[in-house]
Parts: structure tokens; C-alpha cells; sequence
């Protein structure tokens, strides 16, 4: 990358930003802007980057209440509870959740944890807020795509709410939503109405995912300030770039398999039909795959999961670097295996068919690849170790959801190396075991690392703290807890116990866990609870948190921090300041930080 | 009434945390910030050993009570390998894991921050990253080994003298079909399917071969002797589920599959061995197929030969069923298995 390119793309910038602070009319002087402009129809990356977290909020407090509701009729399957009749109305008769609401909601807690927060809240958000900031911009390289880009993820979440709402409830058929059941609403209650409305929701999430992505990426590429060469990049923003390519990539193939169902169910098309008989008639269509989809599905949705944990590997780099007062170990590497994932997770997406009557031949290279990609993730592991390992460790709440994260992604991972070997996962898919591995690795992984992130930023983003003490507790409890849930489904999945089951009690192989379930669910509720206190803290902070009095909290290297406590549109009041050193200077030759911004001293060697 | 209480309790305990909190906050402005934060530093690194100690024990003690709870091993000769490739990944992913969550939570609390002392500069080394690639892909080497050795050799084709049974998943249940005396299964065509006409799964009755296929509600397999089954579907995407045999193979409509496996011990010898007189081997739909996915069961009676042959012979072959009524008479249809299912869950 020249310096002269980077030069000359900072002036663009600035040029369109004067544009518009004094071109339009309309909209007047950012910061005397009216309130539509400022906090609605805004284009500025910070303020898009608070909407994208707090609907992402909005939407973890339903999705996680889903998963409430479907698991007291998982511990609790002889009790009656009769407030959820009132919530459910006829989806619960009796204060029993009927198997289709069972099955709704388990649809729609998948669909909204995957896509809408820990895709949208977590990568919008922080992508978002940090590229411009880290790189050294004034504003993502379009911010009217950007804009653009929240308001379609907002419609595609109008949408998904409405279909919580139409008469024959929402899609119902897992958030794979693999046909012939999520084509024929003669198969399932949850395949009409309500699945058309998911396609259309997730098709506009689509589009707010390409339109944010390759903002990411030319911000990235073109607009980093002079002196940031890309490898004097934070790991923050080489994981979002990582993410970016990942879906802009693998996004449009998940939608052309969404078309082909949509015309599958609408237009008498076969893509996925084929020798189908049901409601008492044979249906015409013949030739079809109904395996066709799941590939066109999991080639995005094996992406779909690194989509999802980079941003979370990158943030929880950035913050276990600063809070240990240390150089990230191994930036290089680090960088190296990013990009080793982000190649190889395009290359194992069947190992989520072992079972399908995949050429087992074929499966044998999907076994090899997919244990590959265990190597990268083995050396990050081991790169965050080693950054802690001697360091004088600062335990602020997003440094304990750091260290959560590396045990979360241990544990889980090492899982991944059970499923990826076919030979066992013929024993394990589909069963809960897989549950525990996803949700351990992804799941909770993801949701510390969007912790992480929003303990650490939230004072850059309004000039508050949140409170700390019900930081620390939110992290003992979320922490113990994720392991109480999950760690035991481990056991169940050995046993064979199938997941998506509404009921276990006639199995004579799988209902000695009702026990158990009891016991999780019981958890659940706590964690759940514990979660409300992070929202609680989150939201009081906003307005009464603690005031921010210097611009740079943490002692940290990187540019975000030398802008003003309440930085306006366009980010630096002077200059953008010019890069002379990679971000992780921490406790170089007896110095505790040294800013990126401050250049290489004469006797002084570059890392 | 009870509802309410619990929400004022809870929302009562929420204040409580939160006024403690808020406490905290102007306690820690007292006291100086420096002193707050060496405070929070010390109970929070205390904590990252107590949690490693507890979840080290917590993980022997979740296995202690469950363990008991996972049953007696495979049952299948395929199995056997499987649940000992499981032991081998247990054993090389388990030390791993031991080691460096130990690692983690003993350097937070070791290296939590201390008046004095200096963070080590320490960016890379070459040496120790080479190192940490190559075990791991060593270790992993040797696991695709394995696996793939084992994977090759049950996805091979079923042994010449295998038996054939074909399960074909519908909403919410299990059709099952053995080829009778011939030893070979009639064709069928998914659009000669009918209920109500004893035709559940489209028997061709032009093929003789078809004449003595029979039908059953159970399986019923043969100890020691290898078994074939053909898969299908004719709805939606079922799974054929063995959690026992430690197999599984989609049923998928329009493109059928197999897998096979050799039972090793029968019904009676499993109830025996778990010390269960209710053990029955059971066969699982594990792919979500709507409303009644958790109810598409059925039981497995793996028998001697002789059993085999006495259930069999008792067996009426489809063709008559269908055949021999003058006015059809409603077998199993998709509908009121579909109410029985809902009939279940309640
Ligand atoms: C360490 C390397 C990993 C390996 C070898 C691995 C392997 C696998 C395999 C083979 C499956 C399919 C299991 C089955 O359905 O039978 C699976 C499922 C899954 N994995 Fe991983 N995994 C790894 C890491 C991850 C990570 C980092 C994430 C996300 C951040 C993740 C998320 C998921 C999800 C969401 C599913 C289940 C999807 C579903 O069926 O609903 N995995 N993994
Ligand atoms: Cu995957
Ligand atoms: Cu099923």
C-alpha cells in the first residue's frame, strides 16, 4: 500500500465530509444537527455502530427468552404453567407449549442468536465503530451504504418480528431450515406464511450484510490514515476484515439457495423436490436434491460460525494486550491464522452432511480439511497464553470476558476435533452433543468477546463507564453458568439423546436425563436473569455511569483513544494523526505504552 | 398470585445488587481509585484459582454422575471402534484441554497486576511458534489416521450375506419392510403410494417380487449377523438414528441410502447387561422433520436366529393385506399418526 494512495484517499475524504457539513441544506452542520439526523437517519459510523448494538440487544433478550420458554418445557415437562398461556394464547394450552410453538421457538431463538446478534450486534457493531477509529478515518469509505446497511438489517428485523405474529407462527423448521419441510406448508404449520417471511427477512439481512462488508473492506484497504501500513493494524481490524471477505463471499451463495426454495415453494420448481408424498397426495415434482440446499446452505454456514467468533478473537487480542500490559504474542502468526481460517472455512462445509449418503470418499478430504482448520485455531490459543503469561494483568470486566473467551474457545474447540472426525460424528451429529460444542465455541465464545468489547469501548462510545462491580458479577455468574448448561449436554449426546426433541419421557434410551435437563434449565434462568442485570447496567450507564475525565482510560496505543472524549462526525477536530509504530508497544524497553501515533525513537528498534 | 411474588422477588434482589453496586462505586471514589482497583485485582485473580479448582473438580464430579448414565457401550461391531476412536480423541483432547485451561487461570492469577511489577516485553519467538504448529498437526495427523481407517471401513459395502431391511421415515413414523422369503425387496414408485389402500410405501404389485415382502412395526435383527438397511423417505428428511449401534444415515426423499452394521448382543443380553428389564434398543429420528420429530420411534428386537425365523414366518406379507379386503380398511395413515404424535405430547 503507498503512502501516496493512503495520502490521497484521506484527502477525498475530507473533501466529501466538508461536502456535507456545509452542502446540504437540509440536513445543516452535523453537530447542530436535528434529531433525525443525528441519532436516526445518521451517517456517521459511530452512531450506526450504537444502533446496530442495541437492536442487536433488543433482539438477544427475545432470542434468549425463546430459550427460556423452550427449555422450561425441556426441564420441566409435567408442570403447568399457566402465565404461558397468557403470553402464547393458543400456542400454549393447558400452560404447556405445544411441539409446533416448541418448535417455533427453537427456530426462531437459532435464527435470531446467529444472524440478527451475534452477526449483526456483534460484527455491525464493532466493525463499525472501530475500523474508522483504528485505521485512522474520518468515516467508512460510503456512509450512506452504511447507513443503508442498518436500515435494511432494521426491515429484515421488522419483518422477522411480524412473522412472530401471523396466524400460523413464525418458521419453524431449525434455522438450517433444510426443505422439503421448510418448502411444503403441507408439511409443517411453520412452513407457510411464516416462512416466507423469514426468507424475505433473511434476504434483506443479506443485503445489509453485503452493503456492510464491502464498506469494511475498501475503509480497510483504501482509508487507513499515512503511516498505517496494514501490518501496523490492530488484530481488531484484520479480524474484521477477515469477516468482511468471509461474507461478502459466502452471503450471496446462502441467498441464491433462499431463491431457489422461495420458487420451489411459489413457482412448482423441483431444486429440491423429489418423490414426495404428503397430505395424502403425491406431489408432482421430480429430480430434485433436497441435499443440493444444505450444501448451498452450510457453504455459507460454516463461514457463518468464523463470521461470527473472528470479531470476538479480534477483540479479545486488543483486550488482553492492554489489560496485561503486553504485546499481543505473535502478531504475525496471529494474522497468519486468521487467514488460514478464513481460507479453509470455505473448504469444510460438509462436514455438517457426514450422515447426508455423502460419498464417503468425498468425506474423507471434508475429515482432513476440517481437522486442518483445527491447527490455526491451536496456535491462536496458544498466542493468547503466552501473551498473558508475564504480564501484570489488569482485571477490568472486558479483561475477565477476554480470559472467559480463551477458556470458552478451549473447551469448545477441542470438541470440533471430535465432530470433524466423521467416524464419530456419525455417532454425535445431530445429537446434543453438537449443541454443546456450537454453543460453547460459538455461542458463549462470541457473546464474551462482544463483552469483552463493549465493557471496553463503552467509555469511547459515551464517555461513561459502565458500572464495574455488576460487571464482575455478571462475568462469575454468565461464566459458571455457561459451563453448567453445556458442559453436561456432552454427556447426553454420547448417550445418542437427539436434539430438537420436544419430549424425552417415552425413550426408554434417553430419559434418564430428565434429571439433568431439570438442572440446566434451572441454570438457564439464573444466567438468563444475570444477562437483564448487564442490560440494566448497560443502559443506566448510558446516562448516569460514571464520566469519563481522561480521553485515554485504558493506557492504549491505538488512535481511537486520541480522539476527543465526545468526538464528533469526522472523528479528529485537527488532522487525523499520522501512524509511526505497530499498536502493541506495551512495556517496551521499561515503558509502560507508547502511542502508535508517536514515531521510532533514534535508538530504538521496531518490534 | 405465586408469579407475582417471584418477579417482586427477583426485581427486590436486582435493587439490592444494584444499590451494592452503586455503593461500591462511590466506596472505591473514597478510598482512591488505586486502592479500589488493587482490591478488585486481588479478589478477582483469587477467583480465577478458585474457579479452575471447582471446575477441575466440578468435571470429575459431572462424570462420576453421568457416566453411569451413558449405558453399557456399542452394541454394534462397528460401534466398538467408534467408541474406541472416541477414547483416543477423549484422551489427546482432554490432556489439552486440562493443560491449558490450568494454564490460563494460573497465569490470570499469577500474573495479575502487582505494585512493581514489569509486564516482560516479549512480541515473538520463532521457536515456540514452530513448535506449537507442528504438535498440533502432528497429534491431529494421527487422528485423521484413525478415523478415516475406520470411516472407510463402515461406510464399505454391506458384507454379500447381509440382510436386508428397508426403513422408509414418513410424518411421524417408521415403515418398515423386510423382502420376505426371496430375500429381495419389490420395487416401488412414490406415486403408487397410498394409505388407505394398505399401500404405505408404493409397492409395485405388477413385480412379484413384491408378493411376499411383509411390513412390520418393529425391526427385528439377527445377533452376529450383519444387516443392511435401506433408507428412504417419502415426506420430508428423516434420520435413522441408532444411538446403541452407534450409527445414523439420513433418510432423505428421492435419493436413497444405506448403512449396515452387525449387532452383537441381543435384546436380552442388553437387558441383562444394563440391568434393565425395560432396555430396549430403540431407532430415533435425529433429523428435525416437524411437529412429531420427537416421537418417530421405533424399537429394535435383535434376536437369535431361530426367533428370527419363528417371527418372520408369522409374518403376513403386504401384498395380501392390501389385496385381500375387498373394501380397504384404514392402515396407519399420515394423519392419524399425526394426532397421535400431538396425542403423545400431551
Ligand atoms: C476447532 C475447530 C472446529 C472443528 C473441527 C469443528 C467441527 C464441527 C463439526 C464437524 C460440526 C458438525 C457436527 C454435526 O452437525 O454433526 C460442527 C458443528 C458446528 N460448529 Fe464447529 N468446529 C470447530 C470450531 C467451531 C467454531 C470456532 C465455531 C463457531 C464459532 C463452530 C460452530 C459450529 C456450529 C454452529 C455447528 C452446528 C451447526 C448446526 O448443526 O446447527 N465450530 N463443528
Ligand atoms: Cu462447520
Ligand atoms: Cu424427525
Amino acid at each position: 500500500m503507498s503512502n501516496e494512495a493512503t495520502l490521497h484517499s484521506h484527502q477525498e475524504v475530507h473533501g466529501s465530509l466538508e461536502h456535507d457539513q456545509h452542502g446540504n441544506g437540509h440536513d445543516g452542520h452535523e453537530h447542530h444537527g436535528t434529531f433525525i439526523s443525528k441519532y436516526v437517519f445518521s451517517m456517521d459510523h459511530k452512531m450506526i455502530a450504537k444502533q446496530f448494538l442495541i437492536t442487536g440487544i433488543v433482539w438477544a433478550i427475545i432470542g434468549a427468552f425463546f430459550s427460556v420458554l423452550f427449555r422450561l418445557q425441556l426441564g420441566f415437562p409435567d408442570t403447568s404453567f399457566p402465565w404461558l398461556s397468557s403470553i402464547l394464547g393458543h400456542w400454549a394450552e393447558n400452560g404447556h407449549i405445544k411441539p409446533e410453538a416448541y418448535y417455533a421457538l427453537v427456530t426462531m431463538h437459532g435464527t435470531i442468536l446467529v444472524f440478527f446478534v451475534l452477526t449483526a450486534g456483534l460484527s455491525g457493531t464493532f466493525s463499525n465503530f472501530l475500523i474508522p477509529l483504528q485505521v485512522g478515518a474520518r468515516d467508512m469509505a460510503s456512509p450512506f451504504m452504511n447507513m443503508l446497511s442498518y436500515w435494511f438489517f432494521f426491515i429484515a428485523s421488522l419483518v422477522m418480528m411480524a412473522s412472530l405474529f401471523v396466524q400460523t407462527g413464525p418458521a419453524s423448521g431449525g434455522w438450517t431450515a433444510y426443505p422439503p419441510l421448510s418448502a411444503l406448508g403441507d408439511a409443517s404449520i411453520g412452513s407457510k406464511i411464516g416462512m416466507d417471511l423469514w426468507i424475505t427477512s433473511m434476504a434483506l439481512f443479506v443485503v445489509s450484510q453485503l452493503l456492510g462488508g464491502l464498506n469494511y473492506i475498501s475503509t480497510i484497504l483504501n482509508m487507513r490514515t499515512k503511516g498505517m501500513s496494514m501490518t501496523k493494524m490492530p488484530l481488531t481490524i484484520w479480524a474484521f476484515f477477515f469477516t468482511a471477505v468471509l461474507g461478502v463471499l459466502s452471503f450471496p451463495v446462502l441467498l441464491s439457495g433462499f431463491i431457489l426454495l422461495l420458487f420451489d415453494r411459489h413457482a412448482g420448481t423441483s431444486f429440491y423436490l423429489s418423490d414426495i408424498f404428503v397430505a395424502g397426495k403425491a406431489l408432482s415434482n421430480e429430480g430434485g436434491s433436497a441435499i443440493l440446499y444444505q450444501h448451498l446452505f452450510w457453504f455459507l454456514g460454516h463461514p457463518e460460525v468464523y463470521i461470527i467468533v473472528l470479531p470476538a478473537m479480534g477483540i479479545v487480542s486488543e483486550v488482553l494486550a492492554i489489560n496485561s500490559r503486553k504485546p499481543i504474542f505473535g502478531y504475525l502468526a496471529m494474522i497468519g491464522s486468521l487467514f488460514a481460517i478464513c481460507i479453509l472455512a470455505f473448504l469444510v462445509w460438509a462436514h455438517h452432511m457426514f450422515v447426508t449418503g455423502l460419498n464417503p470418499f468425498l468425506g474423507a478430504f471434508f475429515v482432513l480439511l476440517t481437522l486442518l482448520i483445527a491447527v490455526p485455531s491451536a496456535i491462536k490459543v496458544f498466542n493468547w497464553l503466552t501473551t498473558i503469561w508475564r504480564g501484570n494483568i489488569n482485571f477490568t470486566p472486558g479483561a475477565l470476558f477476554s480470559i472467559g473467551f480463551v477458556s470458552t474457545f478451549i473447551s469448545g474447540g477441542l470438541t470440533g476435533i471430535w465432530l470433524g472426525n466423521s467416524s464419530i460424528d456419525i455417532h454425535l451429529h445431530d445429537t446434543y452433543f453438537v449443541i454443546a460444542h456450537f454453543h460453547i465455541v460459538m455461542g458463549v465464545s462470541a457473546f464474551f468477546g462482544m463483552f469483552a468489547g463493549i465493557y471496553h469501548w463503552f467509555p469511547k462510545m459515551y464517555g461513561r463507564f459502565l458500572n464495574n462491580t455488576l460487571g464482575y458479577i455478571h462475568f462469575w455468574i454468565t461464566l459458571c453458568g455457561a459451563y453448567l448448561i453445556f458442559w453436561p449436554m456432552h454427556y447426553e449426546g454420547l448417550a445418542g439423546m437427539p436434539r430438537r426433541y420436544y419430549d424425552y419421557s417415552t425413550w426408554e434410551s434417553f430419559k434418564q436425563f430428565a434429571g439433568l435437563n431439570h438442572f440446566i434449565s434451572i441454570v438457564v434462568i439464573m444466567v438468563f436473569a444475570t444477562q437483564l442485570l448487564f442490560v440494566f447496567n448497560f443502559f443506566y450507564s448510558i446516562f448516569k455511569g460514571r464520566k469519563l475525565t481522561i480521553a485515554n482510560p485504558w493506557k492504549a496505543t491505538t488512535l481511537e483513544w486520541t480522539t476527543p472524549i465526545h468526538a464528533g462526525h469526522g472523528n479528529w477536530p485537527g488532522e487525523v494523526p499520522e501512524v509511526h509504530r505497530w499498536p502493541y508497544d506495551y512495556s517496551k524497553d521499561g515503558v509502560d505504552f507508547i502511542p502508535q501515533t508517536v514515531p521510532i525513537g533514534p535508538n530504538e528498534s521496531e518490534h | 398470585m405465586s408469579g407475582f411474588l417471584t418477579v417482586l422477588v427477583i426485581v427486590l434482589i436486582f435493587v439490592v445488587i444494584f444499590q451494592i453496586a452503586k455503593a461500591s462505586e462511590y466506596v472505591s471514589i473514597l478510598k482512591g481509585e488505586k486502592k479500589a482497583r488493587q482490591q478488585s485485582n486481588r479478589i478477582n485473580g483469587f477467583l480465577m484459582i478458585v474457579f479452575l479448582v471447582l471446575g477441575l473438580f466440578g468435571a470429575y464430579y459431572c462424570n462420576d454422575v453421568l457416566k453411569d448414565k451413558l449405558g453399557p457401550g456399542a452394541a454394534s461391531v462397528q460401534g466398538e471402534g467408534i467408541d474406541t476412536l472416541i477414547a483416543v480423541t477423549l484422551a489427546i483432547t482432554g490432556f489439552v484441554c486440562v493443560v491449558t485451561q490450568v494454564l490460563l487461570f494460573w497465569f490470570a492469577f499469577k500474573f495479575q497486576e502487582k505494585e512493581g511489577r514489569n509486564a516482560f516485553y516479549f512480541p515473538h519467538n520463532s521457536k515456540l511458534e514452530v513448535i506449537w504448529t507442528v504438535i498440533p498437526a502432528i497429534a491431529l495427523t494421527i487422528l485423521v489416521a484413525f478415523g478415516l481407517k475406520h470411516w472407510f471401513a463402515i461406510t464399505s459395502d454391506a458384507p454379500k450375506d447381509a440382510m436386508v431391511v428397508e426403513v422408509t421415515g414418513k410424518q411421524f413414523n417408521w415403515l418398515v419392510r423386510y423382502p420376505g422369503k426371496d430375500g429381495q425387496l419389490g420395487s416401488k414408485k412414490f406415486k403408487l403410494i397410498s394409505d388407505v389402500n394398505s399401500n404405505p410405501v408404493g409397492q409395485d404389485w405388477e413385480d412379484g417380487l413384491n408378493k411376499d415382502d411383509f411390513m412390520s412395526n418393529e425391526i427385528h435383527l439377527v445377533v452376529g449377523k450383519p444387516v443392511k438397511f435401506i433408507i428412504g423417505s417419502r415426506d420430508v428428511i428423516h434420520d435413522v438414528g441408532l444411538p446403541q449401534f452407534r450409527m445414523k444415515m439420513d433418510a432423505v426423499p428421492g435419493i436413497p441410502t444405506t448403512l449396515w452394521i452387525t449387532p452383537k448382543y441381543t435384546t436380552t443380553d442388553m437387558r441383562a447387561k444394563t440391568e434393565n428389564p425395560d432396555f430396549v434398543f430403540e431407532l430415533s429420528c435425529d433429523q428435525m422433520c416437524g411437529a412429531g420429530h420427537f416421537s418417530m420411534r421405533a424399537v429394535i428386537v435383535v434376536e437369535t436366529q431361530q426367533e428370527f425365523d419363528a417371527w418372520a414366518a408369522k409374518q403376513k406379507s403386504q401384498y395380501e393385506l392390501a389385496n385381500a379386503s375387498a373394501t380397504p380398511a384404514p392402515a396407519a395413515g399420515a394423519d392419524s399418526t399425526a394426532s397421535k404424535a400431538v396425542a403423545i405430547a400431551k
